[in-house]
């Protein structure tokens, strides 16, 4: 019956109850948001390579190489010689190698070159392949490969030409050698997206006429016959690897890091991703700490709503304490009226998180490539509400004491 | 306050008069157990309140008292079925005598005149007769043995108050219930089988300014 009073007492002031209600609500959607989203950014990184065992690349730093090689961040301080690589392709307790070579680009987007194992072995998200939403893989020298936000950014379609530019930040162009569109792939939610893919030896061709990173001047090679060059790589930028059993991974890691012709570096990918959260992870907390302080906020919100209340409800309160109610029933009313607000605001709050996630959940992804599941409440999500039901209490403690002291100075003969 | 001595025998009704701030109040909160006296005794069935502690204190008021007030401070989000049984809720004994509380409660309500299906009215959608009569049915319930009224016909007109009177003494008679009324209207001396000034049964020294 006193829950049920309780209740009815917080439907008689709906309004400030429904504010306070509808404040810890947004509070708590904001932080599980924030807790959903730092989530799904790190499922969405390591989500972006599946199965692959070691990344190689010149030595500088694990991070460094990570970012550059899969996330198309930052650029190599060296590169690998062909003969590394196939040195380690040679290897026996290598099952596959995927050469990248990269360091040109497309308008906005970088271009990499590859062989038609990359298609094959590089996986995403829990193991997917890529796969060709239109067109084909590379068929012919110039032929290219982009990724679906290629397409959709720049409008391009089977059979439009590409000219790519020399370096990241170049004004010049090979513009000798246009490349076709083959195919575009489906979207991966990856950096795959956002990336124009070339043979690796299409790499070479467009540098035919090069030198020291300009075009030799006045020579213009054409495609036909550049079609009939040698065009094996000379370098390239890192290496993707599959080990033919999973005990072979740390011994391959350790061979290559002490590879004798050149300065090499073998990472694993997650454990590069575990450094890179922990760079990451001090403007994560400060993240998760500002939503806390939201979550505070508002129950300290809670907190002054009750202690306004507190004066228009003595009569209230002196009405329970002439019934027999003691001072602690005042005091235990007060709490249950605020768990029962906290838990509602709470629950609304998740609520109000998965509405929001349904909405930006496409939206999302398609604009950052960010994928966030929906899913049920994860442990920690449940342990955020029951901690918000908790902290609601305690806050709640300070107002219900003064109605406590208030009880028992005013009795029942209160005259408001 | 200094009271030498006060009672109130079993089925008396006793009308307590005394101007604002002669210490009524002060006096029913004693009675109640809701303040402590300085010194001296107070007993409510034969039990001495000032030796009990909090919570006994609070359990036997809910047990032996029931209280109508001024203004008769019905809970306005409860209906009149809540408030009627809110004292129960705090005297498990009450509440075993009552046996079938709903019942009883809808029993009162039609001797009072309430109709047929208010209980699950909200008590603030009712007349302030109704409220009257709901306030006396929440003093009556589990029939407590003294019934403690403050001022409750102060609000009302001249027909109002003797229609109320009438209902309350109707119920106490009945119950050979104790009431204890204060007010500080003596035209409602008749009615009572005694009249107390307050000034005759108490001292009260001020405080210097």
């Amino acid at each position: 019956m006193i829950l049920r009073l309780a209740i009815a007492s917080l439907f008689a002031r709906a309004l400030t109850v429904g504010m306070t209600i509808l404040a810890i609500a947004l509070s708590v959607a904001l932080f599980l948001g924030v807790e959903k989203v730092r989530t799904g950014a790190k499922a969405s990184f390591a989500d972006t390579i599946s199965g692959t065992d070691l990344i190689v690349g010149a030595r500088s730093g694990s991070v460094q190489l990570l970012l550059y090689s899969v996330f198309r961040i930052g650029n190599a301080t060296n590169n690998v010689t062909w003969e590394s690589y196939q040195d380690i392709a040679a290897r026996s307790d290598v099952e596959w190698i995927v050469p990248i070579s990269l360091g040109d680009s497309h308008r906005q987007f970088r271009v990499m070159g590859t062989t038609q194992a990359f298609f094959e072995h590089y996986k995403y998200r829990q193991g997917r392949s890529l796969a060709v939403s239109d067109g084909t893989i590379m068929d012919d020298l110039f032929d290219t490969v982009i990724g679906a936000d290629v397409a959709a950014t720049l409008g391009y379609n089977i059979d439009d030409p590409i000219i790519v530019a020399h370096g990241l930040a170049s004004f010049t162009e090979h513009k000798d050698q246009p490349f076709r569109v083959s195919g575009i792939l489906e979207k991966t939610g990856t950096p795959v997206d956002r990336t124009v893919i070339v043979s690796m030896e299409a790499i070479e061709a467009i540098h035919v006429d090069w030198q020291s990173g300009a075009q030799v001047p006045g020579q213009a090679t054409p495609a036909d016959v550049i079609r009939g060059m040698e065009l094996t790589p000379t370098a390239i930028t890192a290496a993707l690897i599959g080990v033919e059993s999973p005990l072979q991974t740390f011994a391959l890691q350790r061979a290559i890091n002490q590879y004798d012709e050149e300065p090499l570096l073998a990472i694993l990918p997650g454990v590069a991703l575990q450094e890179l959260w922990g760079i990451v992870g001090i403007a994560e907390t400060a993240l998760l700490a500002v939503s806390a302080m939201v979550v505070v906020t508002a129950l300290i919100g809670m907190m002054a709503t009750i202690f306004s209340s507190l004066n228009e409800r003595r009569r209230e309160m002196a009405i329970f304490r002439a019934m027999g109610a003691r001072p602690v029933a005042i005091l235990s009313m007060l709490v249950l009226e605020a768990m029962v607000m906290a838990a509602i605001g709470a629950l609304l709050g998740v609520l109000l998180l998965y509405i929001g996630l349904v909405i930006a959940q496409p939206i999302l992804d398609r604009a950052y490539g960010l994928w966030l599941p929906i899913e049920a409440p994860t442990l920690r999500e449940v342990w955020v509400i029951l901690g918000v039901i908790c902290a609601g209490t305690i806050v709640s403690l300070v107002p219900a004491l003064r109605a406590y002291r208030m009880s028992v100075a005013d009795g029942m003969m209160v005259k408001t | 306050m200094t009271v030498p001595k006060l009672s109130v025998a079993t089925g008396e009704s006793v009308l307590l008069l005394g101007e604002s701030g002669s210490g009524k109040s002060t006096l029913l909160s004693l009675i109640c157990g809701t303040i402590l006296p300085d010194q001296g005794r107070v007993e409510i069935a034969g039990t001495d309140i000032t030796t009990l502690s909090g919570g006994t204190r609070d359990k036997l008021r809910a047990e032996q008292i029931g209280v109508i007030f001024q203004q008769f401070n019905l809970l306005p989000f409860g209906s009149v079925m809540d408030n009627i049984l809110l004292p129960l809720r705090f005297a498990p004994a009450r509440r075993k005598r009552v046996g079938d509380a709903t019942a009883e409660a809808s029993q009162l309500c039609a001797k009072l005149g309430l109709p047929a299906g208010v209980t699950s009215a909200k008590a603030t959608t009712l007349s302030v007769g109704q409220q009257q009569r709901v306030a006396v049915a929440r003093a009556l319930i589990g029939q407590p043995p003294l019934i403690i009224a403050d001022e409750p016909t102060s609000a009302l007109d001249a027909n109002s108050q003797v229609a109320f009177l009438d209902l309350l003494f109707a119920q106490t008679t009945t119950h050979n219930t104790s009431l204890l009324m204060v007010s500080h209207d003596p035209r409602l001396s008749a009615r009572f089988d005694r009249v107390i000034r307050i000034e005759d049964i108490a001292q009260i020294e001020r405080a210097a300014a």
